[in-house]
């Protein structure tokens, strides 16, 4: 009874399985055959052999990659500057919305709207440019700002102490504006009946912020919250890759960038992999903690 | 209706300014750089532009056009924005119709999402994808930057719920009369989804646009290299071995280089068809974005 049922069911979704071939078929090549690719991590790899006939060497290249020297300097990196984004992209955008929200004319709210979101639609590569040349130390918009005020000029991208901010600074000046949409967009949901009866029972505007809008926008910064834990340790490498030179190495250089230069600069496959595979697996244990944050506390479910 | 508090006066005041001025904070840099690009070189050395061009001339837009790298650049990402754009689109909206049906309608359901999901949840990394793509041959191909990110499985999870959100009848109705899967979706959902789809386009659009570490990396020639990746060799990376040996002021130098107003003028070259499309990302983008983070 039940194999007759199946092989009905078969018949009636098989037009279901077949639209989702294409896409199984380029998810397996490009995903899950990469999944197999890690191999490389427990190898001495050589590429003319493939995935599975390079000599296997074990954690080797994990024992290396613990001894390299200066790796704890690059994990911190990555985390301090992957933290900043996170409460930086968090707070910046939640208070501009509120900001935005006291605005009354209309025409205003939506010029200030379309400026802020601009820069999230540019690549790194072109605000990379932008900023390598704003910030230059001869000639740059911002030292000049600076120079106005008498101070010396300001080498911000080569300057070590600096750059994790820079970093972090421009990571906000890049992505407050969607942020603060999606911000805007939980306050504007807001039944405007709340703050009525709020004025009645004589609440100024602090107060409406504090006891409707806030409250009110609360669901959606717990799951921005938790949905952002899951970046603990991606500092953005498209960001870093575009700013960073050798001499800001020692606080810029970040997991990722360390990934590209060990493999694909140096081709030590072996090792460049085991850091990538490292970075994968503290990531997925983040990202896996924040969706069930975000089911518990925000009920928020993907699918 | 109930007069303004001087306190409130005041406030709107400050608030207003501070919000024009973190406004314009976002675009002054990208202006400069116009400016920068429009300007004689010299002043732009000097640094005497600010917000508008110093002695106007279009010379340097001249001189970006004369590389014949730059327009087959833009040929690539043109092509590739098309091609890859049309595959993105047709996949996610296969996928996102039978992932939004019920169990009990579709029974691997659960199966097929878990296995798109678990690629968002774990990555295998920059070098096993790298040496995939070079086994399967892609490699210096158009398809190396349009197949492996052919399915966007964030945007199958936008359109599936969207999908979710249209009333089941018209399913229904339409199954009675005779409609198989493929009419249903392509007949009916996909109709009814036209704003959320205009959103997907978009934004698949500008992530095809932007894409510029794999053309780095698994284009060999130059030639195909789509605009971004052009732009970032050019205006981005320094010779590495001519930096190991350089003192800090030889580095000042060299990160200021007097072809300041070319790179400006390929600056803004790359990021105009985004400009171009920004009206249209503003339309629809908001919609897009609460549709994916805002949901029942």
């Amino acid at each position: 009874m039940k194999k007759h049922n199946f092989g009905k069911g078969l018949m009636r979704e098989w037009p279901m399985h077949l639209m989702m071939l294409p896409a199984v078929l380029l998810i397996i090549l490009f995903s899950y055959i990469p999944y197999a690719g890690l191999a490389i991590a427990f190898e001495r790899f050589n590429p003319s052999k493939g995935f599975f006939g390079s000599p296997f060497v074990g954690w080797d290249n994990f024992e290396y990659m613990i001894k390299m020297p200066g790796i704890s300097q690059v994990i911190w990196n990555t985390v301090y500057i992957a933290c900043m984004k996170m409460v930086g992209g968090l707070i910046v955008p939640i208070v501009f919305a509120l900001l935005l929200n006291e605005v009354i004319h209309t025409k205003f709210k939506r010029a200030v709207q379309t400026l802020i979101y601009l820069p999230h639609f540019l690549s790194w590569v072109i605000l990379g440019g932008v900023l390598t040349d704003i910030l230059s130390p001869s000639g740059g918009l911002v030292n000049s700002l600076i120079g106005w005020f008498g101070a010396e000029p300001v080498f911000f991208l080569g300057n070590e102490k600096l750059f994790p901010y820079v970093l972090a600074v421009s990571d906000i000046w890049k992505e407050f504006g969607f942020g603060t949409i999606i911000y805007l967009a939980a306050i504007t949901s807001i039944n405007p009946v709340l703050y009525e009866a709020a004025i009645c029972d004589g609440a100024n505007r602090w107060r409406q912020i504090w006891h409707i809008t806030l409250p009110g926008m609360t669901p959606i910064i717990v799951l921005m919250m938790t949905l952002s834990l899951g970046n603990v340790l991606n500092a953005g490498f498209d960001q870093v890759f575009n700013l960073y030179s050798p001499v800001v190495y020692r606080t810029g250089d970040i997991l990722d960038t360390l990934v590209y230069r060990l493999g694909l600069i140096d081709a030590q496959y072996g090792v460049a992999t085991a850091v990538g595979l490292f970075k994968s697996v503290v990531s997925t244990v983040f990202i896996v903690i924040s969706y069930i944050c975000a089911f518990r506390f925000a009920n928020y479910r993907i699918f | 209706m109930v007069r303004a508090s001087t306190g409130r006066t005041v406030f709107q005041l400050i608030n207003y300014l501070l919000l024009a001025f973190f406004a314009f904070i976002c675009v002054a840099p990208l202006i400069n750089v116009l400016s920068v690009s429009l300007s004689e070189s010299a002043y732009a050395a000097a640094g005497s532009v600010k917000l508008w061009p110093v002695h106007f001339t279009i010379e340097s837009y001249v001189f970006a056009f004369k590389d014949k790298l730059l327009l087959s650049s833009y040929g690539v990402s043109i092509q590739r924005v098309i091609i890859g754009v049309a595959i993105n689109m047709f996949l996610t909206i296969l996928v996102a119709y039978p992932l939004s049906k019920e169990v009990r309608e579709f029974r691997f359901r659960t199966l097929y999402a878990w296995f798109l999901f678990i690629t968002i949840l774990f990555h295998g990394g920059l070098i096993p994808w790298y040496v995939t793509i070079r086994q399967l041959n892609l490699m210096d191909s158009i398809w190396a930057l349009v197949l492996p990110s052919a399915v966007p499985v964030f945007n199958c999870i936008l359109l599936l719920n969207f999908f979710r959100q249209l009333p089941k009848e018209l399913q229904e109705s339409a199954h009675m009369d005779g409609a198989g899967h493929w009419t249903i979706l392509w007949r009916i959902m996909v109709p009814l989804s036209k704003p959320a789809l205009a959103t997907l386009v978009l934004f698949a659009c500008v992530n095809h646009w932007n894409s510029w570490f794999d053309g780095l990396i698994l284009m060999k020639r130059p030639e195909h290299y789509p605009l971004q990746t052009y732009l970032q060799t050019k205006v981005i990376s320094f010779d590495a071995s001519a930096l190991a040996g350089a003192t800090k002021e030889e580095l000042e130098s060299l990160m200021a280089v007097s072809d300041r107003t070319l790179k400006a003028a390929q600056i803004f070259l790359s990021a105009l068809p985004i400009m171009c499309l920004y009206p249209f990302l503003q339309k629809y983008f908001v919609k897009g974005i609460v549709m994916g983070s805002v949901k029942e």
